[in-house]
């Protein structure tokens, strides 16, 4: 008896597993046809199952040395783009000082996704209703990329352009995430409607990283929303609501308009244009609260 | 198209296969290993019935290449017995009736298996979401959630 050998059916797909940085890259850049970066696996082999793609070549970035680790770095932490958010929410350095861009990712899919799933992944993928994405838009979170000329560094928040699209150029591949040091009286929080309690889709959600004085008072914010427009957005009029406030209940009123009035949502079976728009408002308040909470003030 | 060839341990076993680049290492386990405890559901991580340990890390095996697994250590639903003793959770789940068609339950048995590992006395609630990925269309739920319990308190009390 023969065993059946199936396979996904791309059979002049190319595996590669490079060292370094520098050489995922070269193959990236030099490769003919369409190529696919592979860290967690759990969007690329669910396109490629699908047929939306059929690569000649996936770049395996795992094996790459520091790719799977976490450190820190000047006060913050540098995470590296092959870790999973399994091993994110067991790092308690990254949760106590970043606990809005760990809750976030953390609400990505199942037990089995999340021992794979990587936040430069969820930020490449391009999605608007990325749940990792506006947290770390809020966080000012930095991407470090490797291309053929060498690294650069980007704001996360410049990385998306429309649903699916990424600004990265060909031959680029993000090689880690710094999440930044902040002053003390500092947290963040993000929130996400669902109409189910897991396993599900953001159809609006909303991030909100604060700095207080020593009395409570918000002297600097930072607001995105996602799944209300082509990109994660990140709202400095909303933001702006809040600097000088106690997140007082006027404070948080126009906070939330003006989350509102950012929206640009799409209509689907999962929420109305109208219905996206008003709760993207009510969670950016109701994460703004969480995170003062956190950050210690009364 | 060129196969490759990949070095794991499988349920404390080092194995090795040739592989092609595209295939999964569900694929592997069942079509080129005999490893058949795996099952594929959906194919795209939303069932979990293909549910393995990569490295300590639960994992559903269709969402893994099996050229990835090189150097890695697996384990599947094969290695949950001790020769003829079943595991407490399996022996649970036949006990308590926590199982119908059985498509799902060797990868809910790997899932809980994994929660029990790293916290040997789950919450009912803790034991809905680690389970949340493992989809049963038959049981409806109640009697796995009730079988890992009983297996977790045997297990703490072993």
């Amino acid at each position: 008896m023969s065993l059946k050998i199936t396979g996904i059916g791309l059979v002049n797909m190319q595996y590669a597993r490079p060292e370094t940085a520098a050489e995922a890259s070269k193959l990236l850049a030099e490769a003919r046809g369409a190529t696919r970066v592979l860290a967690g696996g759990t969007d690329v082999l669910v396109q490629l199952k699908a047929g939306m793609v059929e690569p000649d070549l996936i770049v395996d970035i795992k094996k790459i040395d520091g790719i799977r680790s976490i450190t820190q770095e000047d006060g913050g932490y540098r995470v590296g783009a092959a870790v999973s958010g399994a091993e994110l929410g067991e790092h308690a350095g990254v949760v106590a000082l970043w606990p809005g861009v760990v809750e976030g990712f953390e609400l990505i899919g199942s037990t089995q996704v999340q021992g794979r799933a990587t936040m430069a992944g969820n930020l490449c993928n391009g999605s608007p209703a990325a749940d990792s994405v506006p947290g770390m838009v809020a966080a000012q979170a930095i991407a470090r990329i490797q291309g053929p000329a060498g690294t650069r560094d980007c704001p996360v928040a410049d990385i998306p352009v429309s649903p699916g699209k990424i600004s990265l150029a060909k031959g680029e591949i993000i090689t880690s995430i710094f999440l930044p040091a902040r002053p003390n009286h500092a947290s963040d929080a993000y929130l996400r409607f669902i109409p189910r309690t897991e396993m599900d889709i953001a159809v609006a959600s909303a991030a909100v990283s604060l700095v207080l004085d020593g009395a409570g008072v918000c002297t600097s914010a930072r607001v995105a929303l996602g799944a209300v427009a082509p990109t994660v957005v990140l709202v400095r009029g909303a933001a702006d609501c809040l600097v000088g406030t106690k997140l007082e209940d006027s404070a948080l009123a126009a906070l939330s308009d003006a989350c509102s009035a950012a929206c640009n949502p799409i209509d689907d079976k999962r929420g109305t244009v109208e219905f996206r728009t008003q709760v993207a408002g009510v969670l950016a308040k109701r994460a703004a609260r969480i995170a003062y909470d956190r950050a210690g003030g009364r | 198209m060129k196969n490759i060839p990949v070095s794991t341990t499988i349920n404390g076993d080092p194995i090795e296969f040739l592989c092609g680049p595209d295939e999964t290492l569900l694929e592997v386990l069942r079509n080129r290993l005999g490893l058949t405890g795996a099952k594929e559901g959906c194919g795209t991580g939303d069932c979990g019935a293909c549910s393995v340990t990569l490295n300590g890390r639960l994992v559903c095996s269709c969402l893994v290449l099996g050229a990835e697994a090189e150097g890695g250590e697996i384990s599947t639903v094969e290695g949950l017995a001790a020769g003829d003793a079943l595991h407490p959770l399996q022996q649970a789940f036949i006990d308590h009736a926590a199982l119908q068609c059985g498509v799902c339950t060797p990868g809910i048995l790997v899932a809980a298996k994994s929660l029990l590992d790293k916290n040997p006395n789950p919450t009912e609630t803790e034991i809905r979401y680690w389970l949340a990925g493992n989809l049963c269309r038959c049981t409806g739920y109640d009697k796995i959630i009730k079988a890992v319990q009983i297996a977790a308190e045997e297990m703490r009390s072993a």
